[in-house]
């Protein structure tokens, strides 16, 4: 029988829920790394025992964890724990990210802009995202802050900045957001092993058609009032993409305001925000078996940052956009402050799609009749980061 | 032997309770302690020092002998009761945030 196993990323900790195809009962697994803020915890579609967690912290930094059991042990790859100290330099850096730096490759790279307007070199902060190769379970993207897209190519062990990225040569009009200039999307086409997508607040969408040598920003249509040029090549605050892998060229997006559409794999975007009660907001998916249906949580902004008029609400749309629904049942609808971070949300593949989110107020909700209805798995976690889904069986 | 004091967030990420106790041959500096520390336990490496500029991480301190050494040379002797192994050196995270 079908299992579903859910990846919670907190700010203090991990967890992991697992229920049977039912989806009724769960299973929760955790804290994980308790007291580490575990920005993305997401498993290997080609061994979906192989789990990969960002783990950091703004005193300690960066760490990297790996699971080869589905969550229940966890190591830093390249020093399993319980290993006898050996002499000499370690064997692995698993936590290691370095801006690429060499004259080959690092050479075009430049500063971007501050918050103040001036430029500000490359410093590394965190892991935002982290996305597992779809055929290899060793090979590993890891999107980072300050923006830049990182590679593994064994398990984790060792990372390599694909600079082909930063070397674009627009990063001195890239800019944080009010959360850092985080590279916080990365969706890898399934059709086409050389074509990636990736997404930064504030620089907007980038594609790859060549394995991630070489980028170009994919953000024509994309309309933003708070920048000098509302139409600039760069410099949108994309919040999140999604895609359905059956249509790896169509793209829904989540500005920062403004839900967004591609049919032509990011050339061209159009609006698609419709009836929505506000559209900003963080995250968007697509259901897994219907490519026009695709869920948004709409939020109060520029200050607020929750749901408006106290309700959480998750709008579906059933036509690819324009016409939305909202879907209420199960969820608060009165009284309710919580916000829906952008890698807080996804969906299983079972018949019928299961949707998950997580709130900043420590709940995850799941609905496994597609959106209809709703219930919490859990209520009173830290403040939720993320939110993976695997179906297993 | 040196003896260092981690933060709890630091030893649970090297599975270790109590002091570190380290063997270390020549100067016993902030840097060779913290050398021989990150070859004893590598997931400790970027953790207390920045991967690249091998600079302290801005959060953390470094006290000993009720001494706050974060802003000394790495390459400064640390006191002599360090190097004889009676007072620890400690790094510590800085009081901010939760």
């Amino acid at each position: 029988m079908s299992k579903v196993r859910v990846l919670v990323g907190t700010r203090k900790g991990a967890f992991v829920l697992t229920s049977d195809g039912k989806r009724e009962k769960w299973d929760v697994s955790g804290p994980h790394f308790a007291g580490w803020e575990m920005y993305h915890i997401k498993g290997s579609p080609a061994d979906p025992n192989r789990l990969y967690a960002s783990q950091s912290s703004g005193w300690f930094g960066q760490i990297i964890q790996r699971s080869d059991d589905g969550g229940k042990t966890w190591h830093q790859p390249g020093t399993p724990p319980g290993e006898a100290p050996a002499p000499g330099p370690p064997k692995a850096a698993s936590n290691k990210f370095v801006y690429d730096a060499t004259p080959e490759t690092g050479k075009p790279l430049t500063t971007h802009q501050f918050y103040d307007g001036t430029q500000h070199p490359w410093e590394f902060k965190r892991v935002w995202h982290i996305e597992p190769s779809l055929t290899d379970p060793d090979t590993v993207y890891a999107g980072v802050e300050d923006a830049a897209l990182f590679r593994s190519t064994d398990g984790g062990e060792n990372w390599h900045e694909l600079s082909g990225l930063r070397g674009h040569g627009t990063g001195p009009r890239w800019q944080p957001g009010a959360g850092g200039m985080c590279l916080h999307t990365v969706i890898l086409d399934p059709s086409n092993p050389q074509r990636m997508y990736i997404a930064i607040s504030a620089a907007g969408a980038f594609r790859t058609d060549d394995a991630g040598q070489t980028w170009k920003p994919i953000n024509r249509g994309l309309y933003s009032q708070y920048i000098p040029d509302p139409r600039a090549e760069v410099g949108h605050c994309v919040h999140h993409v999604a895609m359905n892998p059956s249509r790896p060229g169509v793209l829904f997006m989540q500005k920062h305001w403004d839900v967004m559409r591609s049919d032509d794999g990011g050339d061209n975007w159009k609006e698609i925000s419709g009836n929505l009660p506000t559209d900003f907001g963080f995250v968007i998916d697509v259901h897994a078996h219907e490519p026009e249906t695709v869920y948004v949580v709409p939020i109060k902004s520029d200050s607020e940052h929750f749901v408006p008029d106290g309700k959480l609400r998750v709008y579906r749309s059933r036509t690819g956009g324009n016409e939305w629904e909202p879907l209420t049942k199960g969820l608060p609808q009165s009284h309710c402050y919580v916000n829906v971070l952008r890698d807080a949300m996804a969906v299983d593949s079972l018949d019928k799609c299961g949707v998950y989110f997580g709130t900043s107020g420590g709940q995850v909700y799941a609905s496994a009749d597609a959106g209809d209805s709703w219930t919490p798995i859990v209520r009173d976690l830290p403040a939720v980061l993320s939110v993976e889904v695997q179906t297993l069986g | 032997m040196i003896r260092v004091i981690l933060p709890p967030h630091l030893r649970t990420l090297a599975h270790v309770r109590g002091d570190v106790e380290l063997e270390l041959a020549g100067a016993v500096t902030q840097r060779t302690v913290l050398d021989a520390l990150e070859a004893r336990y590598p997931m400790l490496r970027g953790t207390i020092r920045d991967h690249a500029t091998q600079q302290r991480r801005a959060f953390l301190r470094f006290f000993a002998c009720e001494e706050d050494l974060s802003h000394e040379s790495p390459d400064a002797p640390l006191p002599d009761a360090v190097a004889s192994g009676k007072e620890p050196f400690i790094v510590i995270g800085a009081i901010a945030g939760g």
